[in-house]
């Protein structure tokens, strides 16, 4: 079978983030890097290759995104996919999460893949319904937020978690499946990994190749529509104690939730 | 028309309480736009009085749809016909998991826009318009549709619940198809409650611990620290730790488990993410413990102490009892 592995490239954490005023969008210039969450869904697809239940021809990890999207797929590759393709397309820029989703889907499309494995949300846009979005156009049935899947021949067992407890879900293949961050605990990628990253095929792709319908994508064709941006009200700051000499430290707050009748 | 159409989560013969403030949301922005708010509800079997309910709230007419439970692309099949049949001008989803997927799939359906983790809705012009925190709480975006729909997905306890003193909705039956993907998926089995039916929805003083903990007996020091407040305190849980297998799911706070609002919650190895605030934020006290000065969670803390847990929970528990005892 072949997995395609939906990465993104996101700020990196240590870098805050911030909003362009002029578009209302997320600023993401700065330094980037691979999606933490989206290293359990590389993991995911390498523990099923190494699970042999059924046998893996291929791990292809797919994004979209501007040039420096490439690191992210460089990344992808060190932590054991086989090859990647990379959206880069002007006409994409700007799409909100549905047409994002359609151009992911168109992208796959040319793939045929098995299975599409994606991490459980994005570091910077705190989005979580990718998968479900590309699974619809795609045709294929999905679930999100998956901590554990086993394989058989044509299907997936999945468990997750939802509003009122576990659910266990049976999906046949082909299916889009988000896992949560703790269906696995990601390998690190080996030096000699790193280094050999840059040398596996890497298929850059405009809208056209895959066949994307451009009045569907970008922001001036996105059904949301930023309008406007606000401060949220403001809330005081709450006091910060530095443990320094733990016996003070506790004494503080100690003395803070006496203040409070709370003890 | 502008009628809104909400989805309403039901289980174990109850409406989920993020459907009804839905629900009561959406009647009261009906309302303004000049339409209806109608509520679906899709299962094996829906009670009719049930469904009728929602009347109670402001639907002016509940759908039901027979279908597989649980899953989100039958509910994309079923709204996606109520929507072709006419009138709607926006879906309406409350806060949690299954609204998300089915929102998104919808989304995806209808080539319309959607806005997420939306917090307020107001009604002006006759469109709506949908805020939606983003970076990290830090700013708040506002979102309107070029789409025939709009899809509004809310944020956990982002709308109340309301009762406008109305009776009965009528129910009517909704004919639709499943879609080959949605009969791809087969629910094995929901609800499956991991770990101790622990009771933390009374307590006033909540310890609440977090992949900070380090391992399943770091919640040791919770527990110590629960039992010297006495009285009327429990510990309570981020899903990492949950999913992790290190306490009962029962004791979970935030999008997927409980929303509490003790006197005190107490966080330790907790960072803050939106998922796990939206359960806990209505607390009268937030102290957190953090070896990471810029976690999020000291955004939204009362009194934040930036230290190691494993050092200062011993003592703390110590001088909380020493003071208990003076
Ligand atoms: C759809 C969806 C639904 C979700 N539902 C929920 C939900 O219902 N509830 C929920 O909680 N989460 C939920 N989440 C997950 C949520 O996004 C976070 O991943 C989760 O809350 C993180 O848990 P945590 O704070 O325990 O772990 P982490 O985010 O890993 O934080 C651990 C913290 O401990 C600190 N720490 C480490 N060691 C120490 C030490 N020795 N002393 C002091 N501090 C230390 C670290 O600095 C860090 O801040 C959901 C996510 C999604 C996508």
């Amino acid at each position: 079978m072949k997995i395609c592995v939906l990465v993104k490239e996101v700020p990196d954490a240590a870098v805050e983030k911030r909003i362009d005023s002029s578009t209302g969008r997320m600023d993401r210039s700065g330094e980037k890097n691979l999606n933490p969450y989206d290293t359990h869904a590389i993991e995911a697809a390498m523990q099923i290759r190494e699970g042999g239940v059924v046998p893996v021809e291929e791990i292809v990890a797919v994004t979209m995104g501007p040039d420096s999207a490439v690191r992210a797929l460089h990344k992808a590759v060190s932590l054991g996919a086989d090859r990647s393709v990379h959206l880069s397309d002007q006409v994409v820029a700007g799409s909100d999460v549905a047409a994002t989703g359609y151009a992911l889907a168109k992208t796959l499309q040319r793939e045929s893949p098995d299975l599409v494995l994606l991490g459980q949300q994005s570091d910077d846009g705190e989005c979580y319904t990718i998968g479900a979005v590309v699974a619809e156009y795609l045709g294929m049935p999905s679930l999100t937020q998956v901590i554990k899947m086993d394989i058989d021949s044509d299907s997936l067992r999945c468990e997750r978690q939802a509003e009122y407890g576990y659910d266990t879900v049976q999906i046949k293949m082909p299916a889009v499946i988000s896992v949560g961050d703790a269906i696995n605990e990601p390998r690190y990628p080996s030096l000699k990994a790193i280094m050999g990253a840059k040398k596996k095929p890497l298929d850059t792709v405009t809208a056209a190749d895959v066949s994307i319908d451009a009045s569907k994508v970008g922001g001036e064709n996105s059904g949301a529509q930023w309008v406007a941006a606000k401060a949220p009200p403001a809330k005081a700051a709450g006091e910060i104690i530095e443990d320094e000499d733990t016996g003070e430290t506790v004494e503080k707050i100690v003395a803070w939730l006496d203040e409070r009748k709370l003890i | 028309m502008a009628n809104i159409l909400v989805y309403a989560l039901h289980y174990d013969g109850a409406i989920n309480k993020n459907s009804l403030g839905a629900v009561s949301e959406g009647a009261k922005l009906a309302a303004e736009l000049g339409g209806e708010a109608h509520a679906i509800l899709l299962g094996e079997n829906v009670p009719e009085d049930l469904a009728a309910s929602l009347g109670k709230y402001g639907a002016k007419k509940v759908l039901v749809a027979e279908g597989p439970e649980g899953l989100a692309q039958p509910l994309v099949d079923a709204m996606a016909r109520a929507i072709a049949d006419g009138g709607y001008s926006y879906a309406l989803f409350g806060g949690g998991l299954l609204g998300f997927e089915i929102g998104a799939g919808l989304a995806a359906r209808l080539g319309a826009g959607v806005a997420m983790e939306v917090t307020a809705v107001r009604a002006e012009g006759g469109e709506l318009i949908a805020e939606r925190p983003i970076l990290g709480d830090s700013a708040i975006s506002e979102i309107k549709y070029r789409s025939n729909v709009g899809i509004i997905i809310s944020r956990l306890n982002a709308f109340e619940i309301k009762e406008t003193g109305g009776g009965d909705a009528p129910v009517e039956r909704l004919d639709f198809e499943l879609s080959q993907h949605a009969l791809q998926a087969t629910m094995v089995t929901r609800g499956e409650q991991r770990g101790a039916d622990v009771d933390i929805e009374g307590a006033s003083i909540l310890i609440a611990g977090g992949r900070g903990l380090g391992k399943a007996e770091g919640f040791q020091l919770c527990e110590e620290l629960a039992g010297a407040f006495g009285g009327n305190s429990a510990v309570a849980a981020t899903r990492a730790v949950v999913d992790a297998g290190w306490y009962p799911y029962a004791a979970q706070i935030g999008q997927t488990g409980k929303t509490v609002a003790p006197k005190l919650y107490l966080a330790a190895g907790i960072s803050g993410a939106i998922q796990h605030k939206v359960g806990m934020q209505g607390s009268e006290n937030i102290v957190a413990i953090n070896k990471d000065a810029n976690a999020p969670i000291f955004e939204f803390s009362d009194l934040g102490v930036v230290g190691d847990l494993n050092k200062i929970l011993p003592k703390l528990t110590e001088a909380v009892k020493a003071k208990k005892a003076s």
